[in-house]
């Protein structure tokens, strides 16, 4: 039987290391077949923002990886549509994360779904683990 | 009821060291069973065994040792963060080729999987951190 994981990031992608280390957790929990669920909320928002660069911080620009859940069957990623607001961003800011749905004949689909701070209470409050970042 | 226990910032900096192991000694005598606890991000830093706190301060590495002791618990501390970090024990030592290593007694270096089974495993998986 399977458990609901959500991994809940929360902090900017540089400055401190959670981001690549939630990041690192997601990939290796991918391999353990759960039912994996992200969000983003606060400063972790700018996790998923596009263009990003990094090449004058001397620290690796992990943002690519993001692109790449969806071949890890992950693909319920939720951003927080109150902290998004609160930055003066907007979904076109962020990275175009899709998965192909196998029960839809692989068709391409968006796996970043926008939600509010109360949707989103509800979707913790259904999880199994949540693992706060 | 069966708990995990993630502790995710180092010892001394920050007090999520000490609550985790606080309510660790809590659920024991209350009759609870701890399947693990993972250190990860700043808290592997908790399993060196080279941190010398002054005297008239707590242990913290050398309280969990005990801990593990006493009541056979797991403690992982997760191997890339540790590798980061500099934390190695004495297989990681020689296959990283350092001079050295510095885990403490009671520990054990293992992959992030085994914080995922943490929390398949347990009733609860509790973090204690930021």
């Amino acid at each position: 039987m399977s458990k609901r994981f959500l991994y809940v990031n929360r902090k900017a992608p540089y400055g401190t290391i959670y981001a690549l280390e939630s990041l690192e957790v997601v990939l290796i929990g991918a391999a353990f077949e759960q039912d994996v669920s992200l969000a983003f909320l606060d400063d972790g928002v700018f996790q998923l923002t596009r263009g990003q660069q990094t090449d004058e911080l001397g620290v690796k620009n992990f943002s690519p990886t993001y692109k790449a859940l969806g071949d890890y069957d992950v693909n319920k990623i939720y951003v927080e549509r109150e902290s998004l607001e609160a930055r003066g961003l907007t979904l076109d800011d962020l990275l175009p994360l899709t998965y192909e749905d196998e029960d839809d004949d692989w068709a391409e689909k968006d796996s970043i779904k926008l939600v509010s701070a109360a949707e989103l209470a509800e979707i913790m409050e259904a999880q199994d683990v949540v693992l706060s970042f | 009821m069966k708990f995990s226990i993630l502790v995710s910032e180092g010892p001394y900096t920050h007090e999520a060291a000490d609550t985790a192991y606080n309510f660790t000694k809590a659920a024991l005598e209350k009759g609870h069973e701890i399947f693990r606890i993972f250190f990860y991000h700043d808290g592997v830093n908790n399993g060196t065994r080279l941190a010398t706190p002054p005297q008239d301060d707590r242990n913290i590495v050398n309280r969990w040792s005990t801990l593990a002791q006493e009541h056979d618990i797991d403690l992982v501390l997760c191997v890339a963060a540790a590798q980061r970090r500099g934390i190695a024990d004495a297989d990681e030592a020689r296959r990283n080729g350092k001079d050295a290593d510095n885990m403490a007694p009671g520990f054990r270096i293992s992959g992030l999987g085994q914080l995922i089974e943490a929390g398949i495993e347990a009733d609860r998986l509790i973090t204690f951190g930021d």
